[in-house]
């Protein structure tokens, strides 16, 4: 293997790929967090299935940007359904209770996924365009691998938009400052989170399109650990802060994909117990993360 | 004149209550003890070999369950790294109990002191649960200052970082394939031995005054060290003692199994034990018994319909519906804080007892029997 500049760059790039979905994933999982102090195991497999809706609609002869929104709006509900069915009942309760449901959720769809579509991996099918070769100078770039960073981006810098601009961004904001105080001035609660679920969600589900288009394969458990993965990549850069979330996604992604590519490839199989370190790591040396401000972590 | 029957239901029960609190507590102990024993022992006469097996796994996650509840129950520390301990110790276990014999053909590689060890089963337990305590004291110091989910996390970290190690130490572990063949050494007796020894400690610890300590820093932390609890300490020991069953239990595990991957003990372990905890009620060593019993059980009856009909992953599925229903409608499980009692159990139902004359005096011998 030598280590050469085209080498590097598609390493970084391969990176910046792997942070984009990470860091869409971790966007969600922060903004769920900052509204109900919610660790949402579920929010991983809410990316399984987002590649499973995309794995079924590529048969049929959408074409993919119109496959993309349908699949967003088809988290969207999802994330409704789960925040009414399993989140509602019990948000009163303690925080572990909360963690415990969304483990429970988690579990569920996995196994809804097993039961009904087999735990069997499946390929999924891209666009010829998207598998398509461009040259940039000394390196070849999939065009996907250009595709995922340019939605991350423009989704990040709309729901920034969103939260900045819209009078219910607003409401997010301020119900994510002090829930109490919010419904106090009026602001519906309710409302917020269910739209919080919704727009997270609807964003894991993207991340799951993107997984599936990027690496191919397609299974009930495909979720957990990349959802997971993302969980510490919002660590990272400070739950709760959706700035630090992006931030989080891209250095997780890049350190994550220049571990493996770059120590020699013995090391290479290490890479989960590297970024499950790294949360250990953050968790003890900084907890609130990069960009964080919460300090209600630890005592 | 009044007319009563020679035995009257009220006055049976009363007759059973009457007993239960005047006998004192170690000859009760006692009793349980001879009736456990005479009833593994007509298992073992009668049942085959799958029943049997169900029965022991039972055991094993009695002792998981309720180790796990000293942290998560008793401590208010909500871990989840129980099946990486469970790892540690069945690893740890399997290589020492190995056939010398065979190692060369399983393991190739293994380093020269390892594959000329082969000490007997019971040792090769304890060695493992030492394992997996001394992992938990250097986990623990760093993790347990964390909270809530942090903690949660950091464990769940901790179970992920095992298996990938295990995953990657193929000399000793052999990777994913995972070690097969290992003696069929655990007996019944073996494990319900050590759930005894586990419900036993846990229960000493409960209702001593470290026990308290434990109890008033799952009420209030910030209270409980103003009251000179040394927080860490306390912790380390509540995730210490607990670590060192799990690895007891991985152990039997694997010696039960007599297979062992890294993917046995991953995150659906830990999902599973915490199912146990929260259904049997967190905060209470009889719930947490009564929780691995029901939960086995029901898996056990699932597993036909699973098999048969093709339809995988059905258990599971089951499984965390009713941690969802339990956590909407009873998140205290089932006996919550409590312990089941005997007497209680016989009394809350008899109102007659209670109505009875002699009622004060009933509760004084409840008074003697708790100072026995």
């Amino acid at each position: 293997m030598a280590i050469s500049i085209p080498y590097i760059i598609q390493q970084v790039i391969n990176g910046l790929v792997l942070g984009s979905i990470y860091s869409l994933v971790a966007l969600g999982f922060s903004l769920i967090y900052s509204i109900l102090r919610l660790i949402n195991f579920a929010h991983g497999d809410i990316i399984m299935v987002g590649a499973f809706l995309a794995l079924f609609l590529s048969s049929s002869a959408l074409p993919f940007w119109a496959m993309v929104i349908l699949v967003g709006l088809a988290g969207c509900l999802a994330g409704v359904v789960l925040e009414r069915i399993a989140f509602r009942p019990v948000r009163t309760a303690p925080q572990v209770t909360g963690f415990i449901t969304s483990l429970a959720v988690s579990s569920f769809l996995q196994n809804l996924g097993i039961l009904t579509l087999t735990a069997q991996p499946r390929t999924l099918r891209i666009p010829d365009f998207l598998s398509r070769i461009t040259t940039l100078g000394p390196v070849g770039i999939r065009n996907i691998d250009l595709v995922i960073p340019f939605l991350a981006i423009v989704f990040a810098i709309l729901l920034n938009l969103f939260v900045r601009g819209t009078k219910m961004g607003i409401a997010i904001r301020a119900t994510a400052e002090n829930l109490q105080v919010a419904r106090l001035m009026g602001i519906n609660v309710n409302k917020v989170i269910v739209v919080t679920f919704a727009i997270g969600s609807a964003l894991a589900t993207i991340a799951g399109v993107m997984w599936g288009g990027r690496y191919g394969q397609v299974d009930p458990l495909m979720g957990f650990i990349p959802g997971l993965k993302a969980f510490v990549a919002a660590v990272i850069g400070g739950v709760g802060s959706l700035p630090g979330a992006l931030l989080g996604g891209y250095f997780l992604g890049l350190s994550e994909v220049l571990f493996v590519g770059l120590l020699p490839p013995q090391y290479s199989g290490y890479r989960d117990a590297f970024v499950f370190g790294l949360l250990l790591l953050v968790l003890l040396v900084r907890p609130i993360g990069l960009l964080g401000r919460s300090v209600e972590v630890e005592e | 004149m009044e007319l009563r029957p020679f035995i009257d239901y009220f006055s049976l029960r009363r007759l059973i209550y009457r007993f239960v609190t005047w006998m004192p507590l170690r000859w009760m102990t006692l009793a349980m003890l001879l009736l456990l024993t005479g009833m593994l022992a007509l298992a073992q006469a009668f049942l085959n070999p799958y029943y049997l097996s169900i029965i022991e796994f039972i055991g094993i996650y009695i002792i998981l369950t309720v180790s796990l509840n000293l942290t998560n129950g008793f401590t208010g520390l909500f871990s989840l790294g129980h099946p990486g301990f469970m790892a540690i110790g069945a690893y740890v276990a399997t290589l020492l109990t190995f056939p010398v014999a065979r190692k060369p053909l399983m393991l190739p590689n293994l380093p020269a002191w390892l594959a000329h060890i082969e000490i007997p089963f019971l040792p090769a337990l304890i060695t493992g649960g030492i394992a997996a305590s001394i992992a938990a004291v250097v986990i623990g110091f760093p993790v347990l200052r964390l909270r809530g989910h942090y903690l949660a996390l950091a464990t769940l970290g901790f179970i992920i970082i095992m298996s990938n190690l295990i995953t990657n130490l193929r000399d000793i572990t052999r990777g994913p394939l995972g070690i097969n063949g290992i003696p069929a050494a655990t007996t019944i007796w073996l494990v319900f031995g050590w759930a005894v020894i586990t419900v036993y400690v846990c229960w000493r610890i409960l209702n001593s005054s470290f026990g308290r300590a434990l109890l008033a820093i799952r009420e209030d932390e910030v209270a409980a060290s103003v009251m000179g609890i040394h927080l860490t300490k306390y912790k380390l020991f509540a995730f210490v003692t607990g670590a060192f069953f799990a690895g007891i239990a991985g152990g039997l595990w694997a010696h039960l199994v007599t297979a062992i991957t890294p993917r046995t003990f991953w995150v659906p372990m830990a999902f599973n034990l915490v199912v146990m905890v929260v259904i049997g009620g967190s905060g209470s060593i009889t719930g947490a018994i009564i929780g691995a019993a029901v939960m086995s059980v029901l898996a056990e009856l699932l597993r036909p319909i699973e098999t048969t009909l093709g339809l995988y992953g059905l258990i599971q599925l089951i499984t965390a519906t009713i941690l969802i229903v339990i956590l909407i409608y009873r998140p205290e499980g089932i006996m919550g804080h409590n312990e089941l009692n005997l007497a209680a159990l016989v009394k809350v139902r008899s109102f007659g007892v209670s109505r009875s004359p002699s009622a004060p005096e009933d509760a004084k011998e409840g008074e003697n029997r708790r100072r026995t």
